[in-house]
């Protein structure tokens, strides 16, 4: 006669610590890392056709690649142009500083959510082994920053990457710049990440976005 | 923006681009006669179209009296030399077409495609448009906004930075400031 009721104590435990621990997590994202000076970071970079590949690029650019490293650059399966525009930023690096400096790079593609034009319902059924596979390559890389931009690709990362938050597998910091095409509404993964709380930090370029969406942060035009 | 010139030596170019879209209602309206006069008029001597994943197919036309040549092709693996060699340019409303052309100070008309679904894009090119960085139209609205236009009205786009990003991005994790 124990057994059931054992259970649900069990189950009602496990709940809540779930729950506690989603709190913490939330609660602490979004703040900044105040320790020392921290050693170089692991870095996964979501890239997307069209202009997202050119904005992330563009960011990439000035970033201190030496505290970024190693870098993953993740691209859609149906993408074949954004990881080669990815190979020429890496070479020139290497070329100019070298590889001990700026760290290796890694090129990986992944299975899309969903296409442009393809229609929800069928989406769902694409997302879930989109999911399955983010999974396999988050559980390969766990990097400790993913930078984003908006393709529907980052999605999974993202969620994932929210999922190893909450079971202490791997805090990875997630940084969403909303695209500069986006001028009066979010796109849905923005929205996503931005409802959910589930990035550290999300930055949108024109200041019609930054009344519409006070928590986010506006930057201006970065391109 | 340079004056108009009707010295018959100097070659003055219409780039048209669509990226990596379909759009053919752009080059369609690109290859229409009254466009090309229209061009003409304004002292343009070559079209140049690139078609990109589009089923029209323009008509190449050496250079005859009174109107534009005209060529194109459907893709190149780095558009920046026909951007940098354009006079005008007129393109799909991607924000890398858009953002490159800007980056070159070159006079741009913006066409939105009426025909995508989730048109987003419209958002970036008419908030431009209204900031006075470029034309924005519709393809059944081209010909009348080369007409009407006036390259010398546009504001040159002061490029953006992303570095105050990359270094809040920094701080943030606890790196030391520069």
């Amino acid at each position: 006669m124990d057994f059931p009721i054992v259970f649900l104590l069990l189950v009602v435990g496990i709940i809540t610590l779930i729950t506690v621990r989603v709190i913490y997590v939330l609660y602490h994202s979004r703040k900044p890392l105040y320790t020392r000076s921290p050693g170089p970071l692991s870095t996964l970079i979501v890239l997307g056709s069209g202009g997202h590949t050119a904005e992330m690029l563009n960011l990439l650019a000035v970033l201190q690649k030496e505290r970024f490293k190693p870098r993953y650059y993740v691209a859609a399966a149906t993408d074949n142009m954004s990881l080669q525009k990815a190979r020429v930023l890496e070479d020139s690096l290497v070329d100019e500083a070298g590889v001990e400096e700026v760290g290796p790079a890694h090129f990986m593609q992944i299975y899309r959510s969903r296409e442009v034009g393809q229609s929800y319902i069928t989406s769902i059924g694409t997302t879930l082994i989109a999911i399955a596979h983010a999974l396999w390559l988050m559980v390969k890389i766990r990097p400790q920053v993913i930078l984003c931009n908006g393709p529907g690709t980052c999605i999974p990362l993202c969620a994932i990457a929210f999922l190893f938050k909450v079971l202490g597998i791997r805090w990875s910091f997630i940084f969403y710049v909303e695209s500069i095409a986006r001028v009066r509404k979010l796109s849905l993964s923005g929205l996503l990440l931005y409802k959910l709380h589930m990035a550290d930090q999300l930055f949108v370029q024109w200041p019609q976005l930054k009344m519409k969406y006070p928590r986010a942060n506006y930057v201006g035009c970065l391109m | 923006m340079s004056e108009v010139d009707h010295s018959m030596n100097s070659k003055r170019l219409v780039f048209v681009t669509v990226g990596t879209t379909c759009f053919d209602s752009l080059v369609r309206a690109v290859d229409t006669q009254e466009v090309k006069e229209a061009l003409f008029r304004k002292g343009y001597t070559h079209l140049l179209i690139q078609m990109g994943r589009g089923s029209y197919i323009p008509t190449k036309s050496a250079r005859e009296e009174g109107s534009v040549d005209v060529d194109y092709f459907t893709f190149s693996s780095s558009i920046a030399e026909y951007l940098k060699s354009a006079s005008l340019v007129i393109s799909h409303a991607g924000s890398g077409s858009i953002f490159e052309t800007l980056q070159l100070k070159k006079p741009l008309i913006v066409v939105v495609n009426e025909d995508l679904m989730d048109n987003h894009q419209s958002e970036l090119a008419e908030e431009l448009a209204e900031r006075k960085h470029l034309f924005c139209a519709r393809p059944q609205t081209l010909y009348q906004t080369i007409s009407e236009m006036d390259p010398e009205s546009l504001t040159v786009y002061q490029p953006g930075d992303a570095t105050p990003v990359a270094k809040f991005i920094s701080r943030f994790l606890g790196f030391a400031d520069d």
